[in-house]
């Protein structure tokens, strides 16, 4: 007879709870949506499939996508601050990476300690400075105001990461393209780009869950207008001024949800490889 | 070093010689200028269109990859024509250049200004020496707001990575490991304002004798204990906030010490377990102390989090019931009560908190060739 192995039963057993303290908040919010506002109020969500008053229903996501929360063009506004707040950022952060990592100059290691030092800075404190500047040239409130801001306070972080990358390609590669006549725009352009493709998605996937989650940003630089509020701000709206509407509520924030958690599902071993390359930052 | 091979020129005369060179530099002032005047007529679209949505985002894509390479180009291209001994000298901060100067003025000089103005009255006129960070640890919501921060570091920071060890430890020595690192992890892409959202339904609270539709309530419920209202019961209130800063972070707690755990020499593992060491005493006095780099790194990476914390708060509570934390008072401060001295201080006192860690990581640079 096999003998029970006690303590792999024991361990087994542990991580499936905790598999389901992780994943019963996120079920419990998935279900609500479905459910209509009477029952949401009347009964726990767990109790939707043993109720008989329980029925399920699409309304609450037409509502909130198409009704007065206008969560179909919050949605548009998240999509037209996240990609090019992702894209700005990339080439420019690459292409300082390269001269850190390859050429010479004076300043240089007191530059990239500087960057350093700025990796971990809280964003607040260039808040107000920035919105001051952008008041005074009329900038305030337009998706290139918080593009630009995003650039900014991600640029560090993407120069590290890139640096890191950039500077661990062998040393031939360059330098037999420089006996070849290359100048080290071509190299960058032919070789170090292409080859740089890890990190690039990396940092991307970083920049991407980091402006698509983030309130902070747009609260400061896009105001409270309707018309460009992005989906966190409309989601935070709707918990403080109606916060009886929770059938909307649910529908709004699973909305919000899907695209980051699509990518890091399909992308996640770019996005840990990026983790452990940049987890000196805050 | 090396630059640009330059083909041997022809003989020619003086007045060639001449117009070529007028030529070139007309070409080199010409080109620059078009290329800005481009970017500026993006810049202004940008701002100020009125066109569709999709079609400013597609401009701006455009203008973000298009107008930036453009600059790199012709910058490059200017550099170029420099003589060469110039063009060595120019082209690194060709490269560094843009990147510096963005860095400069999003964080670099605004840190300089906040400090400064943190010196001054609400509209910046005044003159007040320390009178706001006097006030920041005086008045009464601001001292709480500080005491509630203290909570979020060393809870939040504590918990998530302990948590995230202890999981990492065990899912690697179960069945269920794919599965759990996928669902543990996943809230990682989640904002803070869904997580917040999610957890309204763990915590809500009915008075008693009404359904309670949120779980932790009706956990008690079963168990005949009556329900407590969680988010306006303080200091518990911070405390379930900061679960939900736990819940989020753990996943990457886990992933960042699972992938060091995974560089642990099994031989020096065998060799404890052959000298008798129990699992217990192999994972304290072996494993930890060789990954312990890695702990550090990512409680580091937390604690950050928890000192600038915003989102959950706004989310859950709006800072009521005395959850405010350094983060949701200063932007208060600043952008409600438009008195800038007074956010400003709150901001430099966040900036304050970080620098041990700005020390630490510059000093990983010192001895470090770059």
């Amino acid at each position: 007879m096999r003998r029970i192995n006690w303590s792999r039963v024991a361990i087994n057993l542990t991580v499936f709870a905790l598999i389901v303290i992780w994943t019963v908040p996120t079920l419990g919010l998935f279900i609500t949506s479905f459910r209509e506002k009477e029952a949401i109020f009347n009964s726990g969500w767990w109790t939707a499939f043993t109720d008989p008053q329980g029925a399920f229903t699409l309304d609450n996501y037409e509502q909130v996508l198409f009704g007065g929360d206008g969560l179909a063009n919050a949605f548009l506004n998240t999509l037209a601050v996240t990609i090019p707040a992702v894209v700005i950022p990339i080439l420019i952060a690459a292409f300082a990476a390269y001269g850190f990592a390859w050429l010479q100059f004076p300043g240089r290691r007191l530059l990239f300690i500087t960057m350093v030092a700025l990796l971990v800075v809280p964003l607040q404190i260039a808040l107000i400075p920035v919105l001051k500047a952008y008041l005074a040239i009329d900038l305030n409130g337009t998706f290139l105001a918080v593009w630009l801001a995003h650039a900014g306070f991600g640029l560090a972080l993407a120069t590290y990461l890139l640096y890191n990358y950039i500077s661990q390609l062998p040393k031939d590669i360059i330098e037999s393209a420089a006996l070849d006549g290359a100048s080290h725009f071509t190299t960058f352009r032919r070789l170090i780009l292409p080859l740089s493709m890890p990190a690039l998605a990396a940092f991307a996937i970083f920049q991407f869950l980091w402006v698509w989650n983030d309130l902070l940003v747009a609260s400061t630089f896009l105001g409270t207008d309707k018309e460009v509020q992005v989906m966190t701000q409309a989601l935070v709206s709707m918990t403080g001024s109606r916060g009886q509407d929770w059938q909307l509520l649910t529908a709004g924030a699973f909305i919000s949800m899907i695209l980051p958690v699509v990518v890091f599902l399909s992308l996640q071993r770019y996005f840990v490889k990026g983790l452990l390359a940049g987890s000196v930052k805050g | 070093m090396y630059q640009a091979v330059a083909e041997p020129p022809p003989p020619r005369g003086v007045g060639q010689v001449l117009a070529t060179s007028v030529g070139r530099v007309l070409v080199s002032i010409f080109v620059p200028v078009v290329a800005f005047i481009v970017l500026w007529a993006g810049f202004l679209f940008l701002k100020d269109s009125g066109a569709p949505k999709a079609v400013i985002v597609l401009v701006a894509i455009v203008w973000g990859i298009g107008g930036v390479a453009m600059l790199y180009v012709v910058a490059n291209w200017l550099t170029e024509k420099l003589p060469p001994a110039w063009y060595g000298r120019i082209l690194p901060f060709v490269f560094v250049g843009p990147a510096i100067a963005i860095l400069a003025f999003y964080l670099l000089v605004p840190a300089v200004l906040t400090g400064w103005g943190s010196l001054f009255d609400a509209n910046g006129q005044e003159f007040v020496g320390l009178d706001n960070y006097v006030y920041s640890f005086s008045n009464p919501e601001m001292v709480t707001a500080i005491r509630n921060n203290v909570l979020w570091l060393v809870f939040g920071t504590l918990f998530s990575t302990g948590l995230g060890l202890a999981i990492a430890v065990l899912v690697e020595r179960s069945r269920l490991d794919r599965l759990a690192k996928t669902l543990i992890f996943l809230p990682m892409a989640i904002s803070f304002v869904g997580a917040s959202v999610i957890w309204r339904f763990v915590y809500s609270f009915q008075p008693e004798g009404q359904p309670q539709v949120g779980l932790l309530n009706a956990i008690l419920g079963s168990f005949g204990i009556a329900p407590v209202s969680w988010l306006t019961s303080e200091p518990l209130n911070t405390i379930l906030l900061i679960v939900i800063l736990i819940w989020g972070q753990t996943g990457f707690a886990m992933v960042i010490i699972g992938a060091a755990l995974k560089g642990v020499p099994d031989e020096m593992l065998e060799a404890g377990r052959i000298d008798g060491a129990g699992e217990w005493q192999i994972f304290r006095k072996l494993i930890v102390p060789t990954i312990w780099p890695t702990i550090v790194t990512v409680a580091t990476t937390i604690a950050i989090l928890t000192l600038k914390i915003y989102d959950i708060v706004i989310a859950m509570t709006g800072g009521n019931f005395n959850t405010q934390v350094i983060a949701t008072l200063m932007w208060k401060q600043a952008f409600t009560f438009f008195d800038a001295g007074r956010g400003s201080a709150l901001a430099v006192i966040l900036l304050v908190a970080v620098t041990p860690v700005i020390w630490y990581n510059l000093r990983q640079f010192r001895g470090r060739a770059i």
